[in-house]
């Protein structure tokens, strides 16, 4: 009688879990996985005449576009320059959004939701818009279509993103537990670097993510603010698909992306393992 | 010379005069409590002798040496937080070694003293896990051990035994007291709880919207209150009003209206005529039943109006002739049942001449 009772409440406890995982599953199959083996499989197509693919039956599988991107340096090169030109926007960003959202999380509780509101005001304008005010703004200054007017556009667009995960993490600290640090002896930058940044970790790595993989695949900033030598991987991909009629290597060079995005992520994920337990 | 010394401290929150004008001397080694209601000011001074706060008049000095202007982190003074405050991204072992980095000590010496301090709260198998992982009494013992694994000059509490459930708080207050004795360091200890404070401390300053109003040892204060804030604060005690009609050597005697003549011990310079109030602790009245033998001086009638059986004693809730209420606490140490007397019952009520104080108004 007892073991049915049991057999059935893990039944039960089985169904709550599916449950609740199958949406967020469902979602990440239809909006993540299958895309990325319809992408999988342009990229082994060869290319329609005028874009799109060729007809499978007539023309088959082939590897050309790996081929074609493995034996071109450029690819790589510009992948490379891609991830640093990310890397170098996330750590200006942290290092522009970490005073603020310190500044706002410190304000008085009426202050801060204007603050916030400030931090998210520009998106009420279109995001080309403000793009082109920049080009105003660096045209006359002789700062435009270089690779600093690209990061500049880069930061400006993506600081929003980086400021309110940092925000929302450091407005739960525990203003104790600073006390408790400074009773103990720390110092401002001891309690800092011993309190303030260990906990704030993981708003910094979600503000990071947000900014990173967006500007990984950005090709409107490089477009309008770059030169010709600024091009990014978001360029060559949205080229391929929009203007050389490219798809499979369109394609390709998109999976080379996310598979650069996923190694990042894995890598920030074991550092973050590797942290907890010194 | 005091350890710590407090000098006029006054200190004002707009209007609010949240400490005024308190002195006060702390000795090496002592466990000294001050004990208030909330919003006495009594957290308000431990903040300003760890240096969260500042007064606005007045001197605070540690071994002599005036504290203003220096910051709290360089303060030898520890405190143990309400909240605990212990940090959620360190281990226990982690939490308690803390101060010992800030202090700068060698790796070797962290790490003997902190399994040193662990072992004194009986922690030594919980140093590798996480605060979020500990019961409510364990933080606790993490809170106080991290205070103490830099031997301060003092230790300041503030309510750290509020957040516990009553048992839990009772064996916590048997550690704490044991705890004090073994390490040796001055703790200054904030509560409201008037047992918690005559059961740990060895000397208690009561304090009232920001003014101290004795400070003594529990035992005197518990019976030679200075005035009825005190008396009322500390323990149960019956008030009643009076005016002293003569004195003697040897005791004092009062006249309480619609009680008649009572009598209590002498107090210093109480002319007849002075008015006042005769406070009596319970566990001094005798209860028996209507028209039993007077045997002791002091002698008034009334009708039971509850009673609480608490195990090991019973409070009787009298009310007497003028329509007050009285408490008499009777022990349930005879054989057998407990001799009750019943909701209704007319009873006599006695104490002996010397029980009681007199607070002038």
């Amino acid at each position: 009688m007892r073991a049915f009772f049991c057999a059935t409440e893990a039944r039960a406890d089985k169904l709550t879990r599916w449950l609740v995982t199958a949406p967020p599953v469902l979602f990440l199959v239809v909006f993540f996985v299958l895309p990325a083996l319809i992408m999988a499989a342009a990229s082994l197509r060869e290319p329609g005449p005028f874009g799109g693919l060729a007809p499978l039956a007539a023309q088959g599988l082939t590897l050309d576009a790996y081929r074609f991107v493995g034996e071109d340096p450029i690819y790589a090169w510009i992948l490379a320059k891609s991830l640093l030109v990310a890397g170098l926007t996330t750590l200006l960003c942290l290092l522009l959004a970490y005073p603020l959202a310190l500044l706002i999380s410190l304000s008085p509780r009426r202050r801060r939701d204007f603050m916030v509101l400030l931090v998210i005001l520009p998106f009420a304008s279109n995001f080309l818009i403000r793009i082109y005010a920049w080009i105003m703004i660096l045209g006359p200054l002789d700062l435009l279509y270089r690779s600093g007017a690209v990061v500049l556009g880069l930061v400006y667009v993506h600081l929003p993103f980086m400021i309110l995960p940092l925000y929302t993490n450091l407005e739960k600290h525990d203003p104790a537990l600073l006390e408790a640090a400074q009773d103990l002896g720390a110092g401002a930058w001891t309690r800092f670097r011993r309190v303030t940044w260990p906990l704030s970790l993981p708003g910094v790595l979600s503000g990071s993510a947000l900014v990173f993989i967006p500007v990984l695949g950005m090709f409107a900033v490089p477009e309008l603010l770059g030169g010709t030598g600024d091009i990014l991987i978001g360029n060559l991909i949205k080229e391929q698909f929009l203007d050389n009629r490219d798809w499979p290597l369109g394609a390709t060079l998109s999976l080379a992306l996310t598979a650069a995005v996923l190694g990042v992520a894995a890598l920030s994920a074991a550092a973050a393992r590797r942290r907890r337990r010194p | 010379m005091a350890l710590l010394e407090l000098r006029n401290i006054t200190r004002r929150f707009g209007k609010l005069e949240a400490v005024s004008n308190v002195t006060l001397d702390i000795a090496a080694g002592e466990f000294f409590t001050l004990l208030g209601p909330s919003g006495c000011g009594k957290t308000t001074i431990l903040r300003m002798i760890a240096g969260f706060d500042a007064p606005d008049a007045g001197s605070i000095a540690l071994d002599g040496r005036p504290l203003a202007g220096i910051a709290p982190e360089k303060r030898p003074v520890h405190t143990v937080f309400q909240s605990y405050a212990l940090f959620p991204h360190l281990t226990v072992a982690g939490n308690i070694a803390f101060p010992l980095e800030m202090a700068g000590r060698t790796r070797d010496e962290i790490r003997r003293r902190v399994g040193d301090t662990l072992a004194l709260v009986h922690l030594e198998d919980k140093g590798d896990a996480y605060p979020h992982e500990l019961s409510g009494g364990q933080k606790q013992r993490v809170a106080l051990a991290r205070g103490l694994v830099n031997r301060p000059r003092l230790l300041l509490l503030d309510e750290p035994l509020g957040a516990l459930d009553a048992k839990l708080r009772e064996r916590m207050q048997g550690e704490l007291i044991a705890l004090q004795r073994e390490v040796g360091v001055t703790f200054v200890f904030v509560t409201h709880a008037q047992q918690e404070a005559l059961a740990l401390s060895h000397r208690i300053a009561v304090m009232n919207a920001g003014r101290i109003e004795q400070v003594d040892v529990p035992e005197v204060l518990y019976s030679a209150p200075r005035n009825r804030f005190v008396a009322d604060f500390i323990g149960t005690i019956n008030l009643v009003e009076v005016s002293v009609t003569a004195t003697a050597p040897d005791r004092l005697e009062l006249a309480a209206a619609g009680l008649g003549a009572l009598t209590t011990a002498p107090v210093a310079d109480a002319a007849p005529g002075t008015r006042g109030a005769l406070a009596l602790r319970p566990e001094h009245v005798r209860i028996g039943r209507a028209g039993a033998p007077a045997t002791l001086k002091n002698r008034v009638e009334g009708t039971v109006a509850e009673y609480l059986f608490l195990g090991d004693v019973t409070v009787y809730k009298v009310r007497l002739a003028d329509g007050s209420r009285f408490e008499a606490l009777e022990t349930n140490a005879g054989a057998g049942r407990a001799q009750f007397h019943a909701i209704g019952e007319r009873v006599t009520l006695q104490w002996r001449h010397d029980a009681g104080v007199f607070l002038r108004d």
